[in-house]
C-alpha cells in the first residue's frame, strides 16, 4: 500500500531526488485537484467549441447577410489575435463591467468566476477555429452529392443530416484533431488568471518544496498522457469512421 | 532503397497545427477589416467611456493616448522576440526536418523523438521549463556570458518553432512524389544532391504558407512571455493599469488595445498565407 | 419495374405522354442554353438526346426533374406541373429516378445500403422490405454478392450499375439517364447499357442523354438531336441516323458514327 511513497521517500534520500508529489499527501491532493480542473477545462471547452464550430458553420452557409457577417467577424478576430489576451480581456475586462452580487458580509461574488471566464474565452478561441474546419469540410462534399441525394426526394435538412455532414466530419476530422489537441494544451493559460489547474498546481509545489526539475519532469509527463489520450481517442474515432476505398 | 522515411508517425499532432483555407472563405476586404478595427476600437473605447459619470478623471480613450508609446514600444518588443524566435527555429528545424528524412534510422528516431516531444507539450510549460532550468549565465572559454530572461523566453519560443518548422520540411519533402527519387537516383545523383538539388527546390515554395502560419502562431504567444516575468506588451498594460489608477473600467480598453495592435499585425499575415496558398494550390 | 413483362417482349408505346416538355427556356445569366424547347415521352418509350457536347443536353434532362429551374416554359411529368413554385418535390421525385455521369454514389454507405438509404429516409417504408427489394434489384444489374462493398472498392460500372439500383429502389414511373456511360472505361461501358436495354425491354419509359450512337439506334423509339439550344431535327433513329435532312445533323453524325 505504501510501497510507491516509501519509494519515492527512499529515493530522495538516497539520491536527493525529491519528487514529493508522490510522498507528500497534500502536494498528491494538489497535484490531483490541478489534473482535475485540467480535465475540466478540456472536456467543457471542447464539447463547447464543438457546438460553437457547428453552430457558426451552419450560420455562415445560411441565408442571413447580417449573421454570415457576425460569424466571419467573430472568426477573424479569435483567429487573430493572442489567446492570452483574449482571456485577459474577457476575466478582466468584461468580467469587472458585468454587474456581480454581494455575499452577506459584503464580499463582492463575480457572475462568473475565474475556471468559468477561462471555460468561455479558450471555448470561444477553438470554436472560431472550428468554425473554419467545419466550413471547409462540408464546402468539399462534392455538389453533384448533395444533387443525387435530391434526386432522389431528400429534402434539404434531410440531405445535410444524412450526406452532407457524414461526409463533411470525415473530410475535416484531421483539422478538427489538431485543433482539439492544440485547444487542451492551451488550456495551460488559465494559469494566468489563477486557475487552479495542473501548470499552477505543479508551479505552487515546486515553489514551496524548492524541486523544480523534479516537478518538471511530473509536469511533462503529465501533459505527455494527457495528450496521448487525446490522440488515442480521436485516432479510434477516425478509424471508426474510415470508408474503404475511399480515402481524402 | 526506396529513400522514404518510415517513422512516419501518422500522428495527427505530427501534421501542422493549421487548417485548410483552400477556400477564401473568412477574408475581409481591406476596407472591411479597416473597418472592423475601427469598430473594435470604438467598442473598446467608447462603451467603459459611457458607463463612466463625468468626472475629472482621464476618459478611455485618453489613457490609451497618454500611454500608447509606450505600449506600442511594448508591441516591437514583442515582435522583436518573435522575428529572432523564428530565425532561431527555423535554423534548428530546418536541421531537424533533414535529420527526419535521413538515411540513418537512429538519427531519425531521435530527431522523431525531440519533434514530438516539443510539438506536443504545451508552449507555456516549455518557457518555464527554459525560464527555470536555463541558468541565468553560461560560462563560454572562461567568459561568462549573462543570459537576461528575455533571450531564454525567447530560446523558449524558438523550441516549439523548431519542432514545427521541422515537420513541415518533411511533410513537403514527403510531398514529392516517390518517382521523382528513383529518376535522380537512376541519373547517379547522390542523396544528398538529390535532396539540394531536385527536392528542397521543388517544395520550397510550398513550405512557405505554413512557415508563416508557424510566425503568426508565435507572434501572438510572445504575450505568455509577461507570465514568467519577461516584460512586454501585456506586462506594460498592467502596469499602466496600476499607473492609471487601477480603475476597473479600463481593464477593457487596455486589453481591448493589445487585442488591436496584434489583429492589425496577424491579420494581413493570416490573408497573405491564404492567397498564397490558393496559388500554390492551383498552380 | 412492370411486373410480369417477360424480358423480350415490348410493351407498345401508349399514346398519352408521360413528359411533356413545351417552349422551354433556360438562361444562366446572359448565356442562354435552352431556346425554346418542346418534345413529349409518352408512356413505356425510349428516347434519346443526342448532340454536341455544350448543346444544353443536360441542362434539359436536370430541368425535368427540377435540379434545375426553367427561366420560362412548361414541364408537366404525369400530370405534374414541374415549373409551379409551389411544386411538390418529393412527388415529382417520386415519379423520376435519375442517374448521373459521375454516379454520385454516396461514399460513406455500402452498395446495399445506397440502394435502402431514400425509400427508409424519404418514403418511410419498412426497413426489411426494403432490403428484399434492394437485394433483387442488385441481383438483376448483376451485383449479387456486392452488397456489402463500398462505392470506392467498386469499377465504374459496378458504381453506375448500384446508382441505377438506387434509383429503381424509389419505384420511379420514368428514367433520366445523364450521359451515363461518358466517365466509364471502354470495357465497362457495355455492362451498364445491357442493364439499361433491360430495363427498356421490361417497358420502363427512359429519357437518356448520350454519345453512344450505336445503341441509340439499337434502343430508341425516338432521337432528338440538339445543337445550341434547339431540337434541330428528330425522329426515329433509322430515318434519323440514315437520311437526317439537316446539315448540322449530317455534319454531327458523319463525326460520330
Amino acid at each position: 500500500m505504501d510501497a510507491v511513497p516509501n519509494w519515492f521517500r527512499g529515493l530522495y534520500e538516497t539520491t536527493g531526488y525529491n519528487f514529493t508529489v508522490f510522498y507528500d499527501p497534500y502536494d498528491w491532493d494538489r497535484y490531483v485537484n490541478g489534473l482535475k480542473t485540467t480535465l475540466l477545462l478540456a472536456v467543457t471547452t471542447i464539447l463547447a467549441s464543438l457546438v460553437i464550430g457547428a453552430v457558426g458553420a451552419l450560420l455562415q452557409g445560411g441565408p442571413s447577410r447580417f449573421l454570415r457577417g457576425l460569424v466571419n467577424g467573430f472568426v477573424v478576430v479569435f483567429r487573430n489575435t493572442p489567446p492570452l489576451v483574449q482571456i485577459f480581456f474577457f476575466y478582466f475586462g468584461l468580467g469587472t463591467l458585468l454587474p456581480a452580487t454581494q455575499t452577506a458580509d459584503g464580499l463582492r461574488v463575480p457572475l462568473l468566476d475565474n475556471v468559468q471566464w477561462a471555460i468561455v474565452a479558450l471555448a470561444l478561441f477553438a470554436g472560431a477555429f472550428n468554425v473554419e474546419i467545419f466550413r471547409s469540410g462540408i464546402e468539399a462534399v462534392p455538389r453533384t452529392t448533395v444533387e443525387a441525394a435530391e434526386s432522389l426526394g431528400y429534402t434539404r435538412l434531410k440531405a445535410y443530416l444524412y450526406v452532407v455532414l457524414p461526409l463533411a466530419l470525415r473530410v475535416c476530422l484531421p483539422a478538427l484533431n489538431n485543433n482539439l489537441i492544440n485547444l487542451l494544451k492551451t488550456t495551460t493559460l488559465a494559469y494566468a488568471i489563477a486557475v487552479p489547474e495542473t501548470l499552477y498546481a505543479v508551479k505552487q509545489i515546486w515553489s514551496e518544496s524548492q524541486n523544480v526539475l523534479e516537478m518538471m519532469i511530473v509536469l511533462l509527463a503529465t501533459y505527455a498522457v494527457l495528450v496521448g489520450v487525446l490522440v488515442w481517442l480521436m485516432h479510434r474515432w477516425e478509424r471508426a469512421l474510415r470508408i474503404p476505398g475511399y480515402s481524402r | 532503397m526506396r529513400p522514404r522515411p518510415s517513422t512516419a508517425g501518422d500522428l495527427p499532432v505530427l501534421l501542422p497545427f493549421r487548417v485548410s483555407r483552400t477556400r477564401a472563405r473568412f477574408t475581409l476586404g481591406p476596407v472591411r477589416a479597416w473597418l472592423l478595427g475601427a469598430w473594435l476600437a470604438g467598442l473598446v473605447l467608447v462603451m467603459p467611456a459611457l458607463a463612466q459619470g463625468p468626472d475629472a478623471v482621464l476618459s478611455p480613450l485618453q489613457v490609451i493616448l497618454r500611454w500608447a508609446p509606450l505600449l506600442l514600444t511594448g508591441f516591437a518588443f514583442n515582435v522583436a522576440i518573435s522575428l529572432v524566435a523564428m530565425l532561431l527555429g527555423t535554423g534548428a528545424g530546418v536541421g531537424l526536418g533533414l535529420a527526419l528524412v535521413s538515411e540513418g534510422p537512429i538519427l531519425r528516431r531521435v530527431a522523431w523523438g525531440l519533434t514530438q516531444f516539443f510539438r506536443n507539450v504545451p508552449w507555456l510549460v516549455l518557457l518555464f521549463f527554459v525560464m527555470f532550468l536555463v541558468p541565468f549565465q553560461v560560462t563560454v572559454f572562461g567568459l561568462r556570458v549573462p543570459l537576461p530572461d528575455w533571450i531564454k523566453a525567447t530560446v523558449g519560443f524558438a523550441l516549439p518553432v523548431m519542432a514545427n518548422v521541422a515537420e513541415i520540411v518533411r511533410g513537403a519533402v514527403r510531398s514529392v512524389p516517390a518517382t521523382q527519387w528513383e529518376a535522380a537516383e537512376s541519373l547517379a545523383f547522390t542523396r544528398r544532391q538529390t535532396l539540394f538539388r531536385i527536392i528542397l527546390p521543388q517544395c520550397l515554395k510550398r513550405m512557405l504558407p505554413p512557415w508563416m502560419n508557424v510566425y503568426a502562431l508565435i507572434a501572438m504567444a510572445t504575450v505568455q512571455a509577461s507570465i514568467v516575468g519577461v516584460t512586454e506588451m501585456l506586462t506594460l498594460t498592467a502596469q499602466v493599469h496600476a499607473a492609471e489608477g487601477g480603475r476597473p473600467e479600463l481593464f477593457a480598453p487596455l486589453y481591448g488595445f493589445a487585442l488591436l495592435c496584434f489583429f492589425l499585425y496577424c491579420y494581413p499575415i493570416d490573408r497573405l498565407t491564404a492567397r498564397l496558398e490558393r496559388r500554390f494550390e492551383t498552380a | 419495374m412492370s411486373d410480369g413483362a417477360s424480358p423480350m417482349s415490348r410493351v407498345p408505346p401508349a399514346d398519352r405522354p408521360i413528359v411533356q416538355v413545351l417552349d422551354v427556356h433556360k438562361a444562366f445569366g446572359e448565356a442562354e442554353v435552352l431556346k425554346g424547347i418542346s418534345f413529349d415521352v409518352r408512356r413505356g418509350e425510349v428516347v434519346c438526346i443526342i448532340g454536341p457536347s455544350g448543346s444544353g443536353k443536360s441542362t434539359l434532362i436536370r430541368c425535368i426533374n427540377a435540379l434545375v429551374p426553367v427561366t420560362s416554359g412548361t414541364i408537366r411529368v404525369d400530370g405534374i406541373e414541374v415549373v409551379d413554385p409551389k411544386l411538390d418535390k418529393l412527388a415529382l421525385r417520386r415519379k423520376v429516378g435519375m442517374v448521373f455521369q459521375q454516379y454520385n454514389l454516396f461514399p460513406h454507405k455500402t452498395a446495399l445500403e445506397n440502394v435502402m438509404m431514400a425509400p427508409i429516409h424519404v418514403l418511410g417504408q419498412d426497413k426489411r422490405e426494403v432490403e428484399v427489394r434492394a437485394r433483387a434489384l442488385l441481383a438483376k444489374v448483376r451485383l449479387a454478392g456486392k452488397e456489402a462493398a463500398y462505392p470506392g472498392e467498386m469499377s465504374g460500372g459496378q458504381q453506375q450499375r448500384v446508382a441505377i439500383a438506387r434509383s429503381l429502389a424509389m419505384r420511379p414511373e420514368v428514367m433520366l439517364f445523364d450521359e451515363v456511360t461518358a466517365a466509364l472505361d471502354p470495357e465497362t461501358v457495355k455492362e451498364v447499357l445491357v442493364t439499361i436495354r433491360e430495363l427498356a425491354e421490361e417497358g420502363m419509359t427512359c429519357l437518356l442523354v448520350t454519345h453512344e450512337m450505336n445503341f441509340a439506334r439499337e434502343v430508341a423509339d425516338h432521337v432528338y438531336f440538339t445543337d445550341r439550344g434547339v431540337i434541330v431535327e428528330h425522329g426515329p433513329p433509322e430515318t434519323l441516323f440514315s437520311s437526317a435532312v439537316d446539315a448540322r445533323t449530317r455534319r454531327f453524325l458523319s463525326q460520330v458514327l
